[in-house]
């Protein structure tokens, strides 16, 4: 993460120069951006720290340089200026082209981690790495999965995709006549209703960040918007309600209101500017930005009005969630805002004490995120995290902060407020709120300790008080 | 690789424009001009009440009878004639169903189906079909749609309302000698039918 072999007098440069505003290291979060207060400061700074920031400008500090070169690995490091004439990979051809690129060889244990059920193989769910990832879009095999009974192999020139109910008449399109509608583009999140549910366990799970919180990912979804399809058949009065059904093995059915239908949802035919991943709904499914995954339906093949819900299986016996008083809620259809320290995260162990750049994830299926707080004492102080820009509604939002390891035990919280002014609520709040067996939709402040050898564990900061009530 | 050679090759060739290509890109571009002048004089941002929708109008209407819901509602609106008993779905339940969920619907590899002993409002609360699903015609549903996950659709509509049958005499809403059709199945009020409060619905999609 950070090189090793740092100048010493740059090191010493770079320490005096940097505030702590808040304890335990929190720098503060202007220093790494371009046109901030840290803009004179980044050239001091070792190589390493610029590549993990993003933000620096790393061509030019290498060419004013030249005892600095980037190693073939993406690292920096510190090296003779004719090192680079032994590297083999300039003395051979590289390999030729390929029609369609794959992650480099290097990559290969960013993976999907999958949990299925060994009694029927298509049913369960597959994680995003998170953990592993930079940016705010999630490659396209990388996305989460959730199928309840597998991945249909759909022929795109036969499938249809139909209107019919409360409407003036019932219509049927092909994916070619679709094509030919105006389409929408919305970079959003799609996560499970499920997402993090580990976390209503009594003892903090120890996992990496993708195979606990991995059931979200985000996208640009490109599409067309849905009221124009409705506008076409003629959607009546009384029809108050869509449900949406795939064409897979259990044709998963979901009932939405139509005022959101209308208002934001998208027949999703391209994911990162290529089609549908078959296991993403090929050739087309339902888009509602902001709403748990299990009503983006994939494989959609019809839509049909309705003047009330059909209290499908998947929205009354799941994806409700029991509170104590023996009530559960139902249609939870908005995400509530979340944030994720990706790095440095859980099962990670710092090298050594020093700089390193926290990082994370944060969304809010009510819109924007307006900020971002870093706590490195367990929650009882807070720095503003930096957000990557632009910040899109319903979206991944990068943010970043500088942090100084002492080499002490510190630990790492992170806070989301999004633009409606809700915060993500401490474990022991949304517990209070909730109870411990709603299973969906856990959205609580998720901590690290750093223990003094570096390595990082996921911990409850409420601990003592779980162990006296259980 | 040679593969990779040959998709390389192929592509080229496919890339070789003819007059033909060039003849039908002028169409297409002459009917997308055409098209943005007709938007233009909507006079109406195009996708704010889905004009456009109207405008490209390739939806291919279909008739009334193809177009009848299969959707099953919590009245019974949509379930298919038929019968079958708690005794077929016994049968039906073990030979199919049993190898997941246990031969009385628990102690399988998939959800329990049956035999809460922790209410809902319970620190540990179990949670089965007979005092969590609020509707009876849910069940028959889902088994429709989606059971048994290797073979789903295998059985007949007979069959399925045996098994919805059997699962509603394991949890106690069903006698022994019970045999269900359409007007039974929605006649049976579940335990938990109130149990569950709307959250994110607007005003106007509320129930009346």
């Amino acid at each position: 993460m950070v090189t090793r072999s740092r100048p010493k007098r740059l090191q010493s440069a770079a320490d005096a120069a940097v505030r702590e505003v808040a304890p335990g290291g929190l720098l503060d979060r202007r220093h790494f951006l371009r046109g901030g207060l840290g803009v004179a400061l980044l050239a001091p700074l070792p190589v390493g720290v610029l590549a993990a920031t993003g933000a620096g400008s790393e061509a030019s500090l290498v060419a004013d340089n030249p005892s600095v070169v980037t190693g073939p690995d993406g690292h920096g490091a510190v090296a003779r200026p004719d090192a680079q004439s032994a590297l083999a990979s300039t003395r051979t051809p590289g390999t030729p082209f390929s029609n369609y690129g794959s992650p480099s060889r290097h990559e290969s244990e960013v993976i999907r981690w999958i949990s299925d059920n060994p009694a029927a193989p298509g049913n369960g769910i597959s994680w995003t790495p998170l953990h592993a990832l930079e940016g705010t879009l999630t490659p396209n095999g990388l996305h989460f999965e959730r199928h309840h009974n597998g991945v249909p192999d759909i022929d795109p020139a036969k499938h249809r995709l139909r209107f019919e109910g409360l409407v003036e008449q019932a219509l049927e399109f092909s994916l070619d006549d679709l094509l030919r509608y105006p389409m929408q583009s919305v970079q959003c999140v799609i996560e499970c209703g499920g997402n993090s549910n580990a976390g209503w366990n009594k003892r903090p799970i120890q996992a990496p960040v993708g195979y606990f919180h991995g059931l979200v990912s985000a996208s640009e979804w490109v599409g067309v918007p849905v009221r124009h399809l409705l506008a076409e058949a003629g959607n009546l009065k009384s029809a108050r309600w869509v449900v949406a059904e795939g064409a897979d093995a259990i044709e998963h059915h979901m009932s939405i209101p139509i005022a959101r239908i209308l208002d934001s949802a998208l027949i999703g035919l391209y994911q990162n500017g290529e089609r549908l991943r078959p296991e993403n709904g090929y050739p087309m499914r339902l888009i509602v930005p902001g709403c748990e995954g299990v009503l983006h339906v994939k494989w959609l093949r019809r839509m049909t009005l309705t003047d009330r819900p059909v209290m499908s299986r998947n929205e009354t016996a799941k994806y409700t969630e029991l509170l104590p008083s023996g009530k559960a809620r139902a249609f939870t259809f908005v995400m509530q805002p979340k944030s994720i320290i990706t790095s440095p995260s859980c099962g990670m162990t710092l090298p050594e004490r020093g700089f390193y750049e926290i990082k994370g994830l944060a969304w809010s299926g009510r819109g924007r995120i307006r900020k971002v707080e870093i706590s490195a004492d367990g929650g009882r102080n807070w720095a503003e995290a930096a957000l990557d820009t632009p910040v899109q509604p319903r979206a991944f939002t990068r943010f970043r902060i500088p942090w100084r390891w002492n080499g002490q035990r510190a630990t790492l919280v992170s806070r989301a407020t999004d633009e409606t002014g809700e915060t993500q609520p401490t474990r022991r709040e949304l517990v209070a709120a909730r109870g411990r067996n709603g299973y969906f939709h856990y959205n609580a402040q998720v901590s690290y300790a750093v223990l003094e050898d570096g390595y990082l564990e996921h911990v409850y900061l409420e601990d003592d008080a779980e162990d006296r009530a259980w | 690789m040679v593969s990779a050679q040959a998709a390389r090759v192929r592509a080229e060739a496919g890339m070789r424009p003819s007059a033909a290509f060039f003849l039908l890109v002028l169409a297409l571009l002459g009917e997308g001009l055409l098209g943005v002048r007709a938007l233009a004089g909507a006079k109406v941002p195009v996708g704010q009440h889905g004009e456009a929708g109207l405008l490209v109008g390739l939806g291919r209407p279909v008739s009334a009878r193809d177009a009848g819901s299969a959707l099953v509602f919590p009245d019974g609106t949509g379930l298919p004639s038929g019968r079958g008993s708690v005794e077929l779905g016994k049968e039906v339940f073990v030979r199919a169903c049993a190898a997941c969920h246990g031969s009385r619907g628990e102690g399988g590899t998939a959800d329990a189906l049956s035999g809460a002993e922790m209410a809902l409002d319970s620190a540990t609360p179990d949670k089965v079909i007979g005092n969590y699903w609020p509707y009876a015609a849910t069940l028959f549903d889902f088994i429709q749609r989606a059971m048994p996950l290797s073979a789903p659709k295998s059985l007949s509509t007979d069959e399925v309302y045996a098994v919805t049958a059997y699962l509603l005499f394991l949890n106690g809403l069903l006698e022994a000698g019970a045999t269900l059709d359409a007007a039974s199945l929605a006649a049976i009020e579940m335990p938990n039918r109130d149990g569950f409060i709307w959250i994110d619905v607007p005003s106007e999609s509320m129930p009346p």
